[in-house]
């Protein structure tokens, strides 16, 4: 285990900003991306029952 | 006899792939989850301190599988381009056309936490050097196929002149590859490479390793969800696509 508290965790060694930077605009590129093709596939389905 | 007892082109139609993609999506997505969440821990929890970089170099765990999926991901897309281009199959174009935005933002990912590293580490956000202009130019190839693809209406020709920039844009990825032995660049040499032991802890691999399997199965995942949709949007007049259920 590298960290005594949450507090260091969050600061990670006073790089903070930097690694939660990087993983934290990963992530919400990955949840967005994925959001996107779910909705471009909602909105193709309701597409179809209209024209059914 | 086995070669044609088995019909190896079987899933290689829209309407056949599209129900195969449907069921093998979420199996993927699952993997990728249970990577990540087994990678983050390696990344923050086994992981040790590194005596040089501090915990900044931590980064790497998503930095690395970024830019290696950004480099693969061009190469099978500019394939699938290719394949469509020669032989004019419609599901090697739809394939080409699903990996692209994903090829995209994994670039992306790649330049910005490469910023983000850079920073502390080297004091500047970007240099202009063969690594990161390279990487740069990747960017560019994958937008420059989606925006070209989407600007012509006709979707065979547009798979066709977007076939020519995946094909031709391909050089850029052994560029990037060996840009760190080819120039004196700023950014360090491969820290895994094929050819010697990796000059890294074994747990650092580790969490890379896993870290870049997890990003493989996400993109998977996303690729084939994405590539469902874009067969809807072009087979929308085919017979297929309105029986009741196909879209399931």
């Amino acid at each position: 285990m590298n960290w005594g508290s949450l507090s260091a965790f969050i600061e990670m060694g006073g790089y903070g900003g930097y690694v939660w930077g990087s993983f934290g605009v990963t992530a919400v590129c990955f949840v967005l991306e994925a959001a996107a093709v779910a909705a471009r596939r909602r909105s193709l389905l309701r597409e179809r029952r209209e024209l059914d | 006899m086995i070669m044609t007892d088995i019909r190896w082109f079987k899933y290689s139609s829209p309407q056949t792939f599209y129900p195969l993609a449907g069921t093998l999506a979420p199996w993927f997505s699952a993997a990728a989850a249970l990577l990540a969440i087994a990678g983050l821990y390696i990344s923050f929890f086994m992981a040790p301190t590194d005596f040089q970089q501090g915990e900044a170099y931590r980064i790497i765990f998503i930095h690395v599988p970024a830019a290696w999926m950004s480099m693969f991901l061009y190469l099978v897309m500019a394939v699938w381009a290719a394949i469509g281009l020669a032989w004019n199959t419609r599901l090697s174009s739809m394939m080409a056309c699903a990996i692209a935005p994903t090829g995209a933002i994994m670039t992306f990912i790649a330049l910005w936490t490469g910023a983000l590293w850079g920073k502390p580490m080297w004091g500047a956000w970007w240099v202009w050097d063969a690594r990161l202009t390279s990487e740069l130019i990747l960017l560019f190839l994958y937008l420059g196929f989606m925006f070209l693809h989407a600007a012509i209406d006709d979707p065979r020709r547009a798979d066709r002149a977007a076939a020519v920039i995946a094909i031709v844009g391909a050089i850029n990825v052994p560029i990037i590859y060996f840009s760190v032995k080819w120039w004196n660049t700023l950014h360090q040499g491969a820290s895994v490479s094929l050819m010697r032991s990796p000059s890294m802890a074994a747990t650092m691999l580790l969490g890379m390793l896993v870290m870049a399997l997890a990003f493989w199965m996400y993109s998977i995942a996303v690729i084939l969800m994405r590539v469902r949709c874009v067969i809807i949007e072009r087979e929308r007049h085919a017979d297929w696509i309105k029986a009741p259920g196909a879209l399931e």
